[in-house]
């Protein structure tokens, strides 16, 4: 294909989409369902072809793979795109949802059904761009411009304070982003290069790292969202349509996380040392602080983002332990956090969709009108506590495994989270599904139809599947997991050498 | 003097001011009739300067005793200075004759203005400097006032008058200064002349120069006048304003800072430092309130000049390469603005208030894309080209270890992107208030070009970047 490879083929496919939908003329009844259809259509095709990239991907190699590259920008800058071990399960994660986003919208969006589309498939082409990236300015450019399609997204099919929520997320996202951006600039000025398999292998002096590795943590911080930058988050998450909650808590919170585990762990070794006690602290506040703010939330979408927050408090924790196995739980972690909460906000959006309230108190005794919904919303909300068999449980556990090599008290906290999660999770369970069936608005609720069995069975089935058998996510990670936890420890052993030789 | 002179470095300058005159003779003798002529001629005029300009080779010639420098740094920004001109005169030619003002005075200003801003762009001597400057100046007071029958009008033209006649005078006063200390009017004389420590006159003639430089480009402390005359004057005027003089203003203080003082680092960069970041901060903040397109557009393009100057500020090829880059990037995305603004008619009438816009997204859904896209551009939202201009003066800055003027610059762009948001909400998330009048085919044409120049900037930028670093490189 003109020389580029099946990385460019993902990301360009769903622009094509995109092109193909600006050309459908008008907007009746024909041209929003073929909107529906063509995306769709084109969702699918992106994910088979990221599972062909997957069945190309090498797992025993720790290094970047299927690299394509070319000058960019008068030579100063390139096209470079790749991926190893950690990011190839976030790009098959970021394809494999799309199609759900899409399904979820079907009936929900009426209005504006073409752009509506154009813009998920925008989305969808950055969000696997800033995975695939091997550039740093390349990787910018895609981190950034996601915030365009999904400012929209918020503000045109949101809720009631969709302009509020739409403005913060921005804003919000766009001040931390522009700090990593002055970084950047700074470690180009310091290489001369903005490739990032080379500035992997660049040794920064210690003062620097300081600072870039604040400028980096005040972008991903803010995307994580780690408290007390997560404010942005739940007002952005109850406002936005089904699907862009999906995709918020599905993707776009991983690339905190991915850009930690990429960026701030190995090119910083000594100041993730420096600020891991930082980012422990914060980290057990929002799984307990958070907890305690979902258990009190009357609005289920907010609830789940609060969750989210405590969830992504287990990540940083265990990122930041640097050993293998909290990087790893991390990292299993994200991948299982991004298919139960997007299926959490999926299964919000099924009552929603009926009902067109998100007020928990609106709703009670669903179980008797809605078996079928009742068993989905149950595995999710155990997957969600970590309940053991389910995928949620693994990252958990491996988290916490590293966090108790490191700091005890940290674990433990930790651990008391996941007692909370059980309280906040468990309690949603029990008012909007069990109970008597006494609002009368409830008695027509009809179950399950094939198109939301379609949207939520295969969810089910890959949260159980991956909390019996991890191996997938692991195997496919786990060499460049290891690579980097070795490498910040050899960069930090080797710190600490010098400062004893040198009193 | 070389001994045998010809005239190939000053061609397009000449084909100017001939085509001017000859322009005037035939509105003159043909009269009222002749303004569609004379503008169509006009812009054939300014379009064979242009390709004159960025056709043919230059390999830096100095001519008329070291008064007029053709070197590529000129030849860039005069391309900048004529595409505006251009774009701004095929703009013109629907809107002034709705409002009745289509005059043939109006072309043969505007070409008089961009002989100026290019012996502006060009020269190479305190003098040419400030005949350059006048010749410029002279003829936007007019176009300022073209509409003379509106009350707003007159007032800008006015204003702009009287601020600026006292902002040539501080020129004036500084380039006296800066001659007495320096013994020479011609930049590389100055040069070597000033070498170390500054006296305190040089630092006055500074001063003064700086003042008179920022009244042009309209950045903080000498402002004021921008918004009124942006929101008073005919809104094609105002979209000349907005580019073409910008780009000599911007084009003469890079000059001046790199070539007459490159011995005086420290004294001329604090004063850059602090108009950038007073630039950028006021012209942030102050446009947040504003309701008015036109005047919204004033205060972004003081914002806009401080963030180029940010590049300036580093006083490094980079920097300059970046400042080059900048404006570029800022025509093009200004000049799509404007196109846009003059395509707000509703009923025969332009109406110039954002909310105007609500929900165009639903009413006009091309324009409302293409506008979009240009303001997220302004924003510097990446991919689109106003990202990169903001990266490559940033990047200089941060090479300059100038990171609190860069801290300081991104944080009011988190804040200018918030007005610009506020554009893409009313077209997108509000509800519609009603349809627009069928544009000028002309302007919707430059409103998509820019649009998608800036939107797909980032598939074939090497030209433009390569183009910069040779220009850059030329004033080193």
């Amino acid at each position: 294909m003109f020389g580029f490879g099946i990385l460019t083929g993902l990301i360009v496919l769903p622009v094509l989409g995109s092109i193909l939908l600006l050309l459908l003329p008008g907007d009746d009844e024909a041209v929003r369902r073929n909107a529906r259809w063509t995306a769709l259509f084109t969702t699918l095709v992106v994910f088979v072809l990221a599972l062909v990239a997957w069945g190309r991907f090498d797992t025993a190699n720790p290094a970047f793979q299927l690299i394509e590259s070319r000058g960019w920008f008068g030579g100063g800058l390139q096209y470079k795109l790749g991926v190893d071990g950690i990011s190839m399960p976030f790009v098959v994660l970021t394809a494999f949802l799309m199609p759900f986003c899409i399904l979820a919208s079907w009936e929900s969006i009426q209005d504006r059904v073409k752009e509506y589309m154009i813009a998920f498939l925008i989305l969808e082409a950055l969000m696997i761009g800033v995975f695939c990236a091997l550039d740093l300015v390349l990787f910018y450019l895609f981190f950034e411009g996601g915030l365009i399609p999904m400012f929209l997204i918020i503000g045109i099919w949101g809720g009631k304070r969709r302009i509020y929520a739409s403005m913060k997320f921005f804003l919000y996202t766009l001040l931390g982003s522009l700090l990593m951006l002055l970084a950047i600039m700074k470690m180009y000025g310091f290489t001369g290069t903005t490739d990032i398999t080379v500035l992997l292998r660049t040794d920064f002096p210690h003062s620097m790292q300081t600072w870039l590795w604040l400028a980096f943590f005040a972008s991903f911080a803010v995307k994580m969202p780690m408290w007390p930058v997560h404010t942005w988050l739940p007002d952005a998450h109850v406002e936005a349509p089904t699907a862009g909650s999906v995709i918020l808590a599905g993707i776009l919170l991983k690339m905190g996380g991915y850009g930690f585990l990429r960026f701030s762990l190995p090119m910083f070794p000594l100041a993730s040392h420096d600020f891991a006690p930082l980012v422990f602290a914060l980290s057990v506040i929002a799984i307990i602080y958070t907890s305690l703010v979902a258990l009190v939330q009357e609005d289920m979408k907010k609830l789940i983002a609060y969750s989210s927050v405590a969830h992504m408090g287990f990540v940083t924790m265990g990122l930041f332990t640097m050993t293998p196995q909290g990087i790893q739980g991390a990292m299993f972690l994200m991948i299982s956090h991004g298919i139960v909460s997007a299926a959490l906000f999926l299964c919000v959006g099924v009552i929603y969709d009926r009902m067109h309230t998100r007020e928990i108190a609106a709703y009670g005794g669903l179980v008797h009108r809605m078996p079928r919904y009742a068993v989905a919303f149950l595995i999710f909300t155990m997957a969600n506590i970590g309940l053991p068999g389910t995928s949620g449980f693994v990252g958990e556990f491996l988290t916490m495994l590293g966090a108790f090599q490191v700091n005890t008290w940290v674990a433990l906290i930790a651990t008391l989270g996941t007692i909370l999660a059980a309280g906040y999770a468990l309690y949603l369970y029990r008012r909007v599904i069990f109970g008597k069936l006494e609002k009368p608005a409830l008695a027509g609720m009809l179950d399950l139809s094939a198109r939301e069995v379609a949207i939520l069975l295969p969810l089910v089935v890959l949260t159980i599947y991956y909390g019996v058998h991890p191996a997938p996510v692991i195997n496919a990670s786990m060499a460049s997991v290891d690579q980097i936890a070795r490498s910040v420890q050899v960069a930090n052993t080797a710190a600490t050498k010098t400062a004893s030789t040198q009193p | 003097m070389s001994p045998d002179f010809h005239l190939g470095p000053v061609l397009p300058e000449f084909i100017l001011a001939v085509g001017a005159l000859a322009l005037l003779m035939v509105g003159a003798l043909r009269g009222e009739r002749s303004t569609w002529l004379v503008t169509e001629l006009a812009i054939v005029v300014l379009g064979v300067a242009f390709l004159i300009d960025v056709g043919t080779p230059t390999h830096g010639v100095l001519m008329f005793d070291g008064a007029f420098l053709d070197d590529a740094f000129g030849r860039f920004m005069k391309g900048l200075a004529l595409l505006g001109s251009i774009v701004t005169l095929v703009m013109s030619i629907g809107f002034m004759r709705q409002q009745g003002i289509d005059r043939f005075e109006y072309p043969v200003l505007i070409i008089l203005s961009t002989l100026g801003m290019m012996l502006l762009i060009s020269a190479h001597s305190l003098i040419s400097l400030y005949l350059g400057f006048e010749l410029m100046s002279l003829a936007l007071y007019v176009l300022a006032a073209f509409d003379r029958d509106n009350v707003r009008a007159s007032e800008a033209g006015l204003k702009y008058f009287v601020l600026g006649a006292l902002s040539s005078g501080m020129l004036l006063y500084g380039a006296s200064l800066i001659y007495g200390f320096a013994g020479t009017v011609l930049f590389d004389g100055i040069a070597t002349a000033l070498q170390g420590h500054a006296q305190i006159g040089v630092v006055f003639g500074l001063v003064f120069l700086s003042a008179g430089l920022a009244f042009k480009m309209s950045t903080v402390p000498f402002h004021m006048w921008t918004p009124d005359v942006y929101e008073g004057a005919p809104t094609p005027v105002t979209a000349f304003f907005a580019t073409a003089p910008k780009m000599a203003a911007v084009a003469i203080t890079v000059r001046i800072i790199i070539t007459a003082f490159p011995g005086i680092i420290a004294e001329w960069q604090q004063i850059i430092i602090f108009i950038s970041i007073a630039s950028m901060a006021l012209g942030s903040f102050s446009a947040i309130g504003q309701t008015n397109f036109k005047r919204l557009m004033a205060y972004s393009a003081i914002g806009h000049m401080g963030f180029a100057l940010v590049g300036l500020a580093a006083g490094t090829e980079a920097g300059v390469h970046g400042v080059l880059i900048y404006m570029s990037i800022y025509l093009v995305m200004t000049l799509g603005t404007f196109a846009a603004i003059l395509m707000m008619r509703r009923g025969g009438l332009n109406v110039e208030m954002t909310a105007d816009l609500a929900g165009l997204g639903q009413t006009h859904p091309a324009m409302a894309f293409f506008l979009a896209m240009l303001m997220f551009s302004l924003a510097g939202i990446p991919p689109l080209a106003g990202f990169f201009a903001k990266f490559y003066v940033f990047q200089a800055a941060i090479q300059a270890n100038l990171y609190g003027l860069a801290v300081l610059g991104v944080l009011s762009s988190v804040v200018a992107a918030y007005y610009y948001l506020r554009i893409v909400k009313m077209m997108y998330f509000d509800a519609p208030l009603g349809t627009f009048d069928r544009p000028n085919r002309g302007v919707s044409f430059v409103l998509g070009a820019a649009s998608l120049a800036t939107l797909l900037f980032w598939l074939d930028p090497g030209p433009l970047v390569v183009g910069a670093a040779a220009a850059a490189r030329s004033l080193f």
